[in-house]
C-alpha cells in the first residue's frame, strides 16, 4: 500500500483497537495483524503521537507479577473516529470517480 | 541474543537521546517481549521478532528531531561553575565566529553540491539548444544552396540530441542520488549525537 495512505490510516486503525476496552501494545499488534502489518517502533510512534495529540491516555497496570501500560481512548480519540468515517465517504467517493473510467471501458 | 543482551544494546546505541525517552523505549520493548514470551514464544525468538537493534536504532534517529538531540547534547550535566560561565562569555568572540563559520563551511559544501547537479542539468538544457540551432541552419544553409553544410548541420544536431538522451538519464540519476545522500547525511549527523558514551 502507499506509504502516506498507510500513515493516515494507521492512527486510526489503532484507536480503533482500543475503542471498546483498553488495550496495550502487543495486543495492539496482534488485533491489526489481520489487516494491516506494525512493527513496534513505528507502534510506539502512533502511541506517543496519539498520546502528545490528548486522543488516548496511558495507564500502567500490575499484570503477572509484571508493569504493562494500557492504553484508553479519550473523547478527542473518539471524536476522531467518528470524523474519519465521514472522511470516508469522501475517500469513497473520490475511488469511485478513479475507478469510472474503467468501468466505462467494460 | 536474550532479553537483557537486547536491551542493553539498545540503551547503548540510544545514549545521547533523553534520559527518560530511552528509558520509555526500553520499557516498551521490554514489555513487547515479555508479553511475547507469555503466549509461549521462547525468549530468543520473541527478541528477533522486535528486529535488529541497529534497525530499532535508526528508526528512532530518524523519527527524532535533530533539535532534541542538540538540546540533550549541549545540556549540562550538572549546574555549571561561575567561572565556566566567565569563560564561556568571555570566550564568546573566540567560539561564536568558529561556530558561525563551521555553519558556512557545511553550508558551502552544500551549496557546492548542488551547483554541480544544476550546471549538469544546464549541459542538458544547451544540448538541446544545440539540437534546434542545427536544425535552423541547416534549413538556412539548405535555402541558400549550401547542401553539405546543410546536412553538416543536421549531424551535429543529431548529436546534440544523442548526447543529450544519454546526459538526462544522468542527471536524473545524479539528483536522486545526491537527495538520498543528503537524507543519509541528515541521519548521520544524528548519529553523532548518539551511541558514544556507553559503546
Amino acid at each position: 500500500m502507499d506509504i502516506q495512505l498507510k500513515r493516515g490510516l494507521l492512527d486510526v486503525c489503532v484507536l480503533a483497537s482500543i475503542k471498546s476496552k483498553d488495550s496495550y501494545g502487543y495486543q495492539i499488534i496482534k488485533d491489526m495483524k489481520p489487516y494491516i502489518e506494525l512493527s513496534e517502533s513505528t507502534l510506539y510512534t502512533i502511541l506517543k503521537r496519539l498520546e502528545t495529540a490528548n486522543m488516548l491516555t496511558v495507564r500502567t497496570a500490575e499484570h503477572d507479577g509484571r508493569l504493562r501500560k494500557y492504553y484508553h481512548i479519550t473523547g478527542a480519540g473518539l471524536k476522531r473516529l467518528e470524523d474519519f468515517k465521514g472522511e470516508w465517504g469522501e475517500i469513497m467517493s473520490i475511488y469511485r470517480f478513479i475507478i469510472r473510467e474503467d468501468n466505462e471501458n467494460e | 541474543m536474550n532479553k537483557q543482551e537486547f536491551l542493553a544494546q539498545l540503551r547503548c546505541g540510544l545514549s545521547g537521546l533523553p534520559q527518560e525517552d530511552i528509558e520509555e523505549r526500553l520499557v516498551f520493548y521490554g514489555e513487547m517481549i515479555d508479553d511475547r514470551m507469555e503466549e509461549g514464544v521462547s525468549e530468543t525468538d520473541a527478541v528477533s521478532a522486535i528486529g535488529e537493534v541497529s534497525d530499532v536504532v535508526s528508526q528512532i534517529l530518524a523519527e527524532t528531531p535533530l533539535t532534541r538531540l542538540v538540546k540533550e547534547k549541549i545540556k549540562p550535566r550538572r549546574s555549571p561553575r561561575p567561572w565556566e560561565v566567565l569563560l564561556i562569555i568571555l570566550g564568546f568572540p573566540v567560539w561564536f565566529p568558529l561556530l558561525i563559520a563551521a555553519f558556512a563551511v557545511v553550508l558551502a559544501i552544500y551549496i557546492v553540491v548542488w551547483s554541480v547537479i544544476v550546471s549538469l542539468w544546464a549541459v542538458e538544457v544547451s544540448l538541446w539548444a544545440g539540437v534546434l540551432c542545427g536544425i535552423v541552419s541547416a534549413a538556412a544553409f539548405a535555402i541558400r544552396g549550401n547542401g553539405l553544410t546543410a546536412v553538416l548541420m543536421i549531424s551535429v544536431s543529431l548529436c546534440c540530441a544523442g548526447i543529450s538522451v544519454f546526459l538526462f538519464f544522468g542527471c536524473k540519476a545524479a539528483t536522486k542520488g545526491i537527495l538520498r545522500l543528503t537524507k543519509k547525511a541528515g541521519l548521520w549527523v544524528k548519529s553523532l549525537f548518539v551511541g558514544k558514551e556507553t559503546a
